[in-house]
């Protein structure tokens, strides 16, 4: 197996502590979907229209539920992929937070101070306010 | 050969262990309600109920699956599988022993021992969101739709202070792999060093498996089930089940980082590692059996305007102990 796994990677050896995330990966796969495949072949199939109307606690639905939602959920992903992004850069420093220092401390306290400069905004806008 | 051979069985036991934890936390989570609301609980179904999830399971799978009419079909089906994969697959790099050595073999009691860990599991815990919306999304039904956003947007308010609460931990130990996280907390567990860390964790992994008092993307009372309203038979119980394995998950980082892990006196390590679990799953229980809910502007502000400022108050105040102790 390793001589097969070097063979396309060469001597990437670091990519032979992910193959069996990989595998685990194809099993829960093989999992969920052998479970939703199994149940469909075996269960039984009766549909008549009430039955598959949505459901609305008992009424006759109304209109489509695809309609237009808030402006926030938008507002709230851009907030969130920013953020995100922030968090990624921290990973690294945090790692090797021993080995940076002075020098690393200071950056990243700058880093959050300006990032902080933008939460405040947000904050004062009023992007955080569901009301 | 034998060290592919070992990994299949890791893969097997971790896979299968998991299943059957998860399978009987709702065994579990019924009989601890039970004991709060002073009745039985499952108990006619074998020995103590014991035989209960198995007999929910052959259950379900029997059931008629009524897939709405307007619905999209396809990703109405495969929606639940999208959040079960996961869920399932974010605990394979979870240490869950130490190393054990059996035929002369020495075997790590991890599937895998990748040194981005933590990452892994944050990349997957945000893959698993998919799941949920969509679901929502291809019910074309307004209770499920309305769940579907709650949710999406409670996830990802509360992924960041999850994600920075664990930077603490990861400035102490200098690695993202859980195992060097485990191994650097030989003398004592890190939850000493960064208490207001574990708290925010702890507060965080409430909502990300979308628990009381954070259910509001399935709030029974107000949007009776929220994304799998529509959801029935085994569908259904996939999103069931990958609920439960990303409360498992969860509660495994939480003993990991914070709790020492596998790490335990006189008992072997892995019965130690389950205990932390159980008692996490427990904590989940109980907090669900006795506390309402949180309004959603509450809620809300709750995640951006308190536990953001709070993790990154924790990662700053880290990082100046560790300068000055260095120094």
């Amino acid at each position: 197996m390793q001589e097969f796994i070097s063979a396309f990677f060469g001597d990437y050896s670091v990519i032979n502590g992910y193959v069996p995330l990989f595998i685990f990966l194809l099993v829960a796969l093989g999992f969920a979907g052998g479970t939703l495949i199994a149940a469909l072949i075996i269960r039984p199939h009766k549909p008549y229209p009430e039955k598959l109307a949505p459901y609305e606690c008992g009424m006759p639905p109304l209109m489509e539920a695809h309609e237009r939602f808030s402006i926030r959920f938008y507002l709230l992903g851009i907030l969130f992929l920013l953020f995100d992004v922030e968090a990624m850069f921290l990973f690294p420093w945090a790692v090797k937070y021993d080995a940076l220092g002075l020098f690393g401390f200071i950056e990243m306290m700058l880093f959050i101070a300006i990032l902080l400069v933008g939460y405040f905004y947000a904050w004062r806008k009023g992007a955080l306010e569901w009301a | 050969m034998a060290w592919f051979a070992i990994v299949l069985i890791k893969i097997l036991v971790a896979f299968g262990a998991l299943l059957l934890l998860a399978a009987y936390m709702s065994w579990m989570e019924r009989r601890v309600f039970a004991l709060v609301q002073v009745r039985y609980g499952p108990n006619r179904v074998g020995p103590a109920g014991l035989l209960q999830p198995i007999a929910d399971g052959i259950k379900l799978m029997f059931k008629e699956t009524v897939v709405p009419s307007q619905a999209d079909k396809f990703v109405f089906f495969i929606a639940p599988a999208l959040t079960l994969i996961p869920a399932l697959a974010a605990f394979a790099v979870v240490p869950f022993g130490d190393t054990v050595t059996l035929f002369g073999q020495k075997i790590d009691l991890v599937v895998a021992d990748v040194n981005v860990g933590i990452l892994y599991i944050f990349a997957l815990s945000g893959i698993g969101v998919y799941g949920v919306v969509l679901g929502a999304w291809a019910s074309n039904s307004k209770y499920p739709l309305l769940g579907g956003l709650r949710a999406s947007a409670q996830l990802i308010s509360y992924e960041l202070s999850l994600g920075m609460s664990l930077l603490g931990v990861v400035m102490i130990s200098g690695s993202l792999s859980l195992k060097d996280i485990v191994a650097g907390q030989a003398d004592y567990p890190y939850i000493f060093l960064q208490p207001l860390g574990f708290i925010l964790f702890v507060i965080c992994m409430f909502a990300e498996t979308n628990r009381t008092p954070f259910d509001l993307p399935e709030a029974e009372s107000e949007l009776t089930g929220g994304f799998h309203t529509e959801y029935s038979s085994m569908n259904f119980a996939v999103y069931f089940l990958a609920e439960y394995c990303n409360m498992l998950t969860l509660s495994a980082v939480a003993a990991t980082f914070f709790l020492g892990g596998w790490r335990g006196p006189l008992l072997p390590p892995v019965l130690w590692f389950l205990i932390k679990i159980i008692a996490f799953m427990f904590f989940f229980m109980w907090l669900r059996a006795s506390s309402p809910r949180l309004r959603y502007d509450q809620l809300m502000a709750f995640g951006w305007k308190v536990l953001l400022p709070l993790s990154i108050l924790n990662v700053v105040v880290t990082a100046v102990f560790i300068y000055l102790l260095d120094s």
